[in-house]
Parts: C-alpha cells; sequence; structure tokens
C-alpha cells in the first residue's frame, strides 16, 4: 500500500479511549438555514419563515435537526482525516435549536473517543453538542473505521 | 385520526432511481460546513480509493426523506404533518455514497407506537445500487405530537 492512500487518515494505534477530539463551534443563522433546506431539499417552513413558525407554536425558527446532526460530525471526519471512514452515525434529537434572527445561534460541539476496537479498527466517538447550555443530541455515537 | 398501526411491517416497493452526482454532494457538504476536500476533488477522492467524491455522513437522508414521503404523505397512514418532530436518526454506511451512484430506496415501517398520548414511527431506509450492491441502511424516528 503507497503511502499516499493512507495520508492524513488517523492512524488507529495513535487513538486510546478518552482522547477528546477539537471542538467546534457551529454558527447558525437564517441564510445557512436557507442553504442547508436547498441542499437538503428539506424546505419546512419552519426552518426559515419566522411568521410560520410561530403560528404552529414554536418560539421562533428552529434550525433543521439533520443540519445539527451533519455539521456535529464534521468534529469527528476533520479529526479521522477522510469523511469516508464514518461507517455508522447516530443521534436523538433532544432539543430544538431556537435560531433568533438578530442573533443566530452558537452549537457547541465536542467529541470524545469511548470505545476502541483493535480487532476491527471500529472507533466510536461520543459527541455532546450545546446550545445555550443544553444538549440538543442525545445518545450521539459516530463510529469511524481507522487502519 | 390516530396513526395507523396497520402500518407496521409494511414495506414498499423500491423507488424510482435516484443519481448520487458530484454537484448535490458539494452543495451539500458546504451547507453543513465539511471541508473534507474528498467532497469536492475527485483526485483526492481517488487518492483515497473512491471511485469519484463521496458524499458527507448525513448526506442520504436526502434520498431517505423522499422514500419516508411514500408514508407521510399516505392519507391512509394517518400522520398530521403539523405535528411531526424528528426523534432519532441513524446511517450505517456499507460503503460511501460516491458521485455516479444510481440508488434506489426501499422504506420499510418497522414499528408503530403510542407512548404518552404521541405516536411514534420508527422507518427504515435500504439504500442499494441498480445493481443490487447495499451501501446505506437509514433509520428515522418520528414523533407525532398529540392533539393538546
Amino acid at each position: 500500500m503507497s503511502n499516499d492512500t493512507t495520508a492524513g487518515v488517523r492512524a488507529l494505534s495513535s487513538v486510546s479511549v478518552g482522547d477528546a477530539l477539537p471542538p467546534r463551534t457551529v454558527h447558525i443563522d437564517r441564510a445557512r438555514l436557507v442553504q442547508y433546506a436547498g441542499a437538503s431539499l428539506d424546505r419546512n417552513r419552519i426552518h426559515w419563515d419566522e411568521r410560520f413558525a410561530k403560528e404552529v407554536g414554536l418560539p421562533d425558527v428552529i434550525a433543521h435537526g439533520m443540519f445539527t446532526m451533519g455539521s456535529a460530525v464534521t468534529v469527528v471526519t476533520d479529526w479521522v482525516g477522510d469523511a469516508g471512514r464514518v461507517v455508522e452515525y447516530g443521534v436523538r434529537f433532544t432539543k430544538p435549536v431556537v435560531v433568533p434572527y438578530e442573533t443566530g445561534a452558537d452549537v457547541e460541539v465536542s467529541g470524545v473517543v469511548k470505545a476502541v476496537d483493535t480487532e476491527t479498527g471500529r472507533v466510536t466517538v461520543e459527541l455532546t453538542a450545546t446550545c445555550a447550555g443544553e444538549k440538543v443530541l442525545g445518545r450521539a455515537l459516530a463510529v469511524a473505521r481507522l487502519d | 385520526m390516530p396513526v395507523n398501526a396497520d402500518f407496521q411491517g409494511r414495506v414498499y416497493p423500491p423507488t424510482e432511481t435516484y443519481r448520487v452526482s458530484a454537484a448535490k454532494i458539494r452543495e451539500f457538504a458546504e451547507a453543513v460546513g465539511s471541508a473534507d476536500p474528498v467532497h469536492v476533488d475527485a483526485d483526492v477522492a481517488r487518492s483515497r480509493g473512491y471511485a469519484d467524491v463521496i458524499a458527507p455522513p448525513t448526506f442520504a437522508v436526502l434520498i431517505a426523506q423522499q422514500c419516508d414521503a411514500q408514508l407521510i404523505r399516505d392519507p391512509e397512514a394517518g400522520i398530521d404533518f403539523s405535528r411531526v418532530v424528528h426523534g432519532e436518526q441513524r446511517f450505517t454506511h456499507h460503503r460511501p455514497l460516491t458521485a455516479g451512484d444510481a440508488v434506489v430506496g426501499t422504506l420499510h415501517v418497522d414499528t408503530v407506537r403510542e407512548a404518552g398520548g404521541h405516536a411514534m414511527v420508527t422507518t427504515r431506509t435500504e439504500l442499494a445500487t441498480e445493481g443490487g450492491e447495499a451501501v446505506c441502511t437509514a433509520t428515522s424516528t418520528i414523533v407525532i405530537r398529540g392533539a393538546e
């Protein structure tokens, strides 16, 4: 195997349970949600139309849960060095991310290695995502396969 | 109208083919802020052993939600979309979705249950190439909030 193939991909031997991944803050504003709505084809108006969101009983526009899920996993893919190494990823949506017009919202994402299987190369990372001090994702686990 | 429990166990016929494009992968990667060049640079993707640029881990939702629509838009299912909240989502990737893939989705309604005045429906979309190669399993739980 040439070095090129694995260049930049984290080595299994360098990973230990308890390792912390570099955290990241994801800033979300309305423009970001419109961009995600177009990219994902999820055009539900609760994610960009404040008047509509309030009419259906929400405090304001809320972010797509799938936007939060998709942006949170970049903490894992950047750390691994290859987005194609993520073989499993699951979350619970525990709280909506409310996105006010003026300030937007900040989601703080961090991750820690929970398990390393040296036989299969599977590394399990637990992600924590909070907004205004509250967890917005629960049981957020990503499994990457490393060599 | 409550959610129709008879839908549990239902399997829908495979959907029309969805063609994964490099342009859509790029658009999605930019939208979620995934900076890995493997989403946009085919040379980088090939150097890592992929046939072409690959999609971010949650891209499959785009296809899976189109499959879910078969259930959600079915009046007989009794799902009031205005009361739907996304509860849980999971992906198992058998390999990354890759530009050029022609995939079909098969929707399975795994469970329909009531709890605390709400209904919960778990669906599973099996994404495979037209040739039958398994690519991704996407599992979604939606919560349909009960009337106040």
